[in-house]
């Protein structure tokens, strides 16, 4: 169709070009046969295209059976993924586990704004909206990285909240479905162990949770295996000890706007809080 | 020649404060005078048209590398929501009014509005309502929620500085401005037309107007409800759209929409229709197929109000809901292609000039085309779930707002400035500018098709260094940068034309309609007589029956009758 508005434009440019003369060009007012046209073929191509839309969209949308437990619960929150796998125990967040092979269903939700889930190689967006639940159902063929990222402008951070889709074979998702619904390990050195209580009695538990432990807040991200993450932030920094601690040291520099304030903490604090975290695998 | 028409107006000067023409810039503010006030309507749009297009240009350098520190988040998302605000509120519709409160009058041969103090209140809203939003800047921040602006992120929880209640306040006083002038345009022309002007033999132009001044009359009690609504819930914790007190975030969008696609196409008729005026000029030829593009109008303005929910495929309506408002959106593309078939069957068979205006007419059939059908694409329901908010979408309204709306509106700015100014408007130049424009809005806009598709979402103030992400952005960058420079050079042109452009004489373009049978600038007073209108084209009727028998000192004849010979008002001239 732009092409032939192209090609008619140009054609019509050329041929009909004024030289130089004062005459007038035809004084043709209408036709209505050519009107029909205009109107009848553009209609039919519509029509078409409906009908295979219409197909295409029942094909790819859950069905309603209320029976259909999801397997997976998404909840948005500014700006980062809360991921939960109901009848696991396991909880994370921004980087989501997925078996491939097998229709999974997905339900969304929102802890604040509207958000919307958009991993293009994943099937469709759905916004998540507060106060509602919306379903997308996947069905992942090979195993891999997927990247997506929020698709509904929601805040000042709507940039970084990315998401990371990791699908597994059914077996290997298993086996870290049961490692993260496990609760968090214990501190293992005795730095971890000043990290873990620096942890608790300053203000890190009154947003996050670990699990196994007396943290158990969800204003933020869950840590109980946060180590074993490949990046932290949606993406900003790698999850390694020297990410955690510049985060934790200066994190409304590196995401500002984030809900994480810029605490004061002594060297030597962030080093521990960080190498705990990083050990929790 | 055929029975004349005496045109009627108020037998004195239009009150004007008691001000006298010497006292310049006062004589404007306090001006009642249709073409004054459509002037400074333009200004208005110009100057916004500069603001927006800087903050563009902001933007863009952020995005023109990866992982760029140029603009912070806050600054970054106050941008672009300034940036879609100004050019939607108070660029595009402020031009479209200009437009049409100067050569609505002109065109049915009337000599003023029918409500020239409300004329006046109009513009003076519409331009106070964006100092208004301009003002959140100094007063704690500019809204930073996007054009439209979604709940519950436009609540106080979400975004605690003033910047929305400027945004709300701001589109409220400048929305009455809007309604008022709408129904001052429907006022004048279903009431002021020249004796013989039935209205199947309006000007097209004025034909877009009146369906648009319907169409928005009807669209922004929707806006002006809603942002009521969001200053309750600001400013005296009302629950509307609040979420976590049991408001819903959807009904925002209903209502915001129910408003929004109708203003896309308030955008864009009045541009229709001064095309529709261009393309028969410039081809030498009648409109082809009169009824059908008339017609058409209507059918769009119809139409507007059944897609809104084409915005909402994402947010979980269901299928059924999501059918319908597929099927609605793809019938509006059947309209739209009878008229841009019919603009091109105008052009067949005609001897076509290449003047400036005509240059942006048909560069619009392209662009505009373009963006008509990456709109298609997202009346699909499956594309649209991929496709929208992101790149692509900002590329298809780029395409449908520039390509568009702006290409219309400068067709209409080279074609009507030799009769606002009595000069012409550099055509060598203006072809230089022409091409510049094209160059540097496609190299913006035409990659960004290509970035949405590669899963860039909008409004993101950065992005990461991914493959392909980073020469893409630069190149819109690059475009930008041409595209404003171009329109610097505009500014440039219409100054040195309105200092030292050639004269024009009345009707430069040997054209077709009641407008130029008027002064160039016209008098006060628009036209003293008139002869009755026969038929589609009446000053070019005029012109055939002054051809066949010339009367010497035909006092109606415009072209053969010495320019500013009328004077009215004892010390009013219209510039």
């Amino acid at each position: 169709m732009l092409f032939l508005v192209i090609g008619l434009v140009v054609f019509i440019c050329l041929r009909y070009r004024a030289k130089g003369d004062k005459s007038e060009g035809d004084q043709q007012t209408g036709n209505n046969l050519l009107e029909g046209l205009m109107i009848g073929i553009p209609a039919i191509l519509l029509g078409w295209f409906f009908i295979k839309s219409v197909g295409t969209a029942r094909a790819i949308t859950p069905g309603s059976d209320p029976a259909r437990k999801p397997d997976i619960v998404i909840t948005g929150h500014q700006w980062w993924w809360e991921v939960e796998y109901p009848g696991s125990g396991a909880i994370t967040a921004n980087e989501v586990h997925l078996p491939v092979g097998i229709p999974i269903l997905m339900e969304m939700r929102s802890g604040d704004v509207i958000h919307d889930w958009w991993v293009p190689e994943l099937g469709n967006k759905t916004d998540l909206v507060p106060g509602n639940k919306n379903y997308l159902s996947v069905d992942i063929d090979k195993p891999g990285d997927y990247y997506g990222s929020c698709s509904e402008f929601c805040g000042a951070q709507h940039a970084w909240m990315r998401i990371h889709v990791v699908a597994e074979s059914p077996g290997d998702f298993a086996a870290w479905l049961s490692a993260n619904g496990k609760p968090a390990l214990p501190p293992a050195d005795s730095l971890s162990k000043e990290g873990a209580a620096l942890f608790q009695i300053h203000t890190c538990a009154n947003c996050h949770r670990i699990g196994g432990t007396a943290a158990i807040a969800g204003a933020g991200p869950d840590l109980t295996h946060v180590g074993s993450r490949r990046t932290i932030l949606t993406g900003i920094l790698p999850m390694n000890e020297a990410g955690l601690a510049s985060w934790i040291s200066h994190p409304q520099q590196i995401k500002p706007g984030a809900r994480m304030p810029d605490f004061i903490f002594s060297k030597d604090s962030i080093a521990a809080i960080a190498h705990y975290l990083a050990q929790l695998k | 020649m055929e029975e004349l028409v005496t045109i009627p107006e108020p037998d004195r000067p239009f009150p004007g404060l008691g001000v006298s023409s010497n006292q310049g810039l006062l004589q404007w503010i306090s001006s009642v005078d249709h073409k004054m006030i459509g002037i400074m309507y333009l200004l208005v749009s110009l100057l916004f048209f500069l603001i927006g297009g800087l903050l563009a240009l902001f933007m863009r350098v952020q995005l023109a590398l990866p992982l760029n520190h140029f603009l912070g988040p806050e600054a970054y998302n106050q941008f672009f929501t300034m940036h879609g605000t100004t050019m939607i509120f108070f660029v595009a519709m402020p031009a479209v009014f200009g437009f049409s409160v100067y050569f609505v009058p002109l065109m049915i041969g009337a000599n003023e509005m029918a409500f020239p103090r409300l004329n006046a209140f109009g513009l003076w809203l519409t331009f106070f309502g964006g100092l208004l939003l301009y003002f959140s800047f100094l007063a704690g921040g500019a809204p930073d929620a996007g054009w439209f602006n979604y709940a519950p992120l436009n609540e106080k929880n979400y975004s605690i500085g003033p910047g929305i209640d400027y945004y709300a306040m701001g589109l409220l006083i400048s929305g009455i401005g809007s309604v008022v002038t709408s129904v001052n345009l429907i006022v004048t022309i279903l009431n002021y037309r020249v004796k013989g002007m039935a209205l199947h033999k309006l000007p097209l132009f004025v034909w877009m107007v009146l369906v648009n001044s319907f169409l928005l009359l009807a669209a922004f009690p929707s806006l002006n409800a809603a942002l009521a609504m969001l200053l309750l819930d600001r400013q005296f914790n009302a629950h509307f759209f609040n979420t976590g007190s049991g408001g819903s975030a959807l009904l925002w969008q209903h209502l915001f929409w129910i408003f929004g696609h109708p203003e896309v196409y308030i955008l864009i008729l009045p541009p229709f229709g001064i095309l529709s005026e261009v393309f028969q000029v410039f081809s030498r030829k009648p409109i082809f197929g009169y009824p059908f593009v008339a017609a058409s109008s209507v059918a769009i303005a119809l139409l507007a109000f059944g897609v809104w929910a084409h915005h909402m495929f994402a947010v979980g309506l269901g299928n059924p809901v999501n059918t319908f408002f597929s099927a609605s959106s793809m019938l509006i593309g059947i309209p739209t292609g009878v008229k841009v078939f019919n603009w091109l069957a105008t052009m067949y068979g005609g001897k076509i000039r290449f003047s400036v205006s005509m240059l942006f007419a048909i560069a619009f059939l392209i662009e505009f085309t373009i963006g008509g059908l990456s709109g298609i694409a997202f009346s699909i329901v499956p594309i649209d779930w991929q496709l929208t908010d992101t790149y692509y979408v900002v590329a298809h309204i780029h395409y449908v707002f520039i390509g568009g709306t702006i290409f219309g509106l400068l067709s209409g700015l080279f074609y009507w400035f030799p009769k606002m100014t009595g000069k012409m408007l550099d055509e060598r130049a203006g072809k230089w500018f022409f091409w510049l424009f094209v160059i540097g809005f496609n190299g913006t806009f035409l990659v960004q098709h290509a970035l949405g598709m590669l899963g860039m979402p909008r409004r993101v103030y950065t992005y990461p260094a991914l493959p392909a992400y980073g020469i893409l952005n630069f190149i819109s960058t690059a475009g930008a940068f041409l595209m404003g420079g171009s329109v610097l050079l505009l500014v440039f042109i219409i100054r040195r034309s309105l200092k030292r452009g050639r004269e024009a004489g009345d009707d430069p373009w040997d054209a077709y309609t009641l407008e130029w049978a008027a002064a160039s600038p016209p008098a006060l007073k628009n036209f003293d007589t008139l002869p009755v209108v026969t038929g589609r084209r009446p000053f070019w009727d005029m012109k055939l029956a002054a051809r066949k028998r010339p009367l010497p000192g035909d006092p109606i004849n415009a072209a053969t009758n010495p320019p500013h010979t009328k004077k009215t008002g004892d010390d009013y001239d219209a510039q």
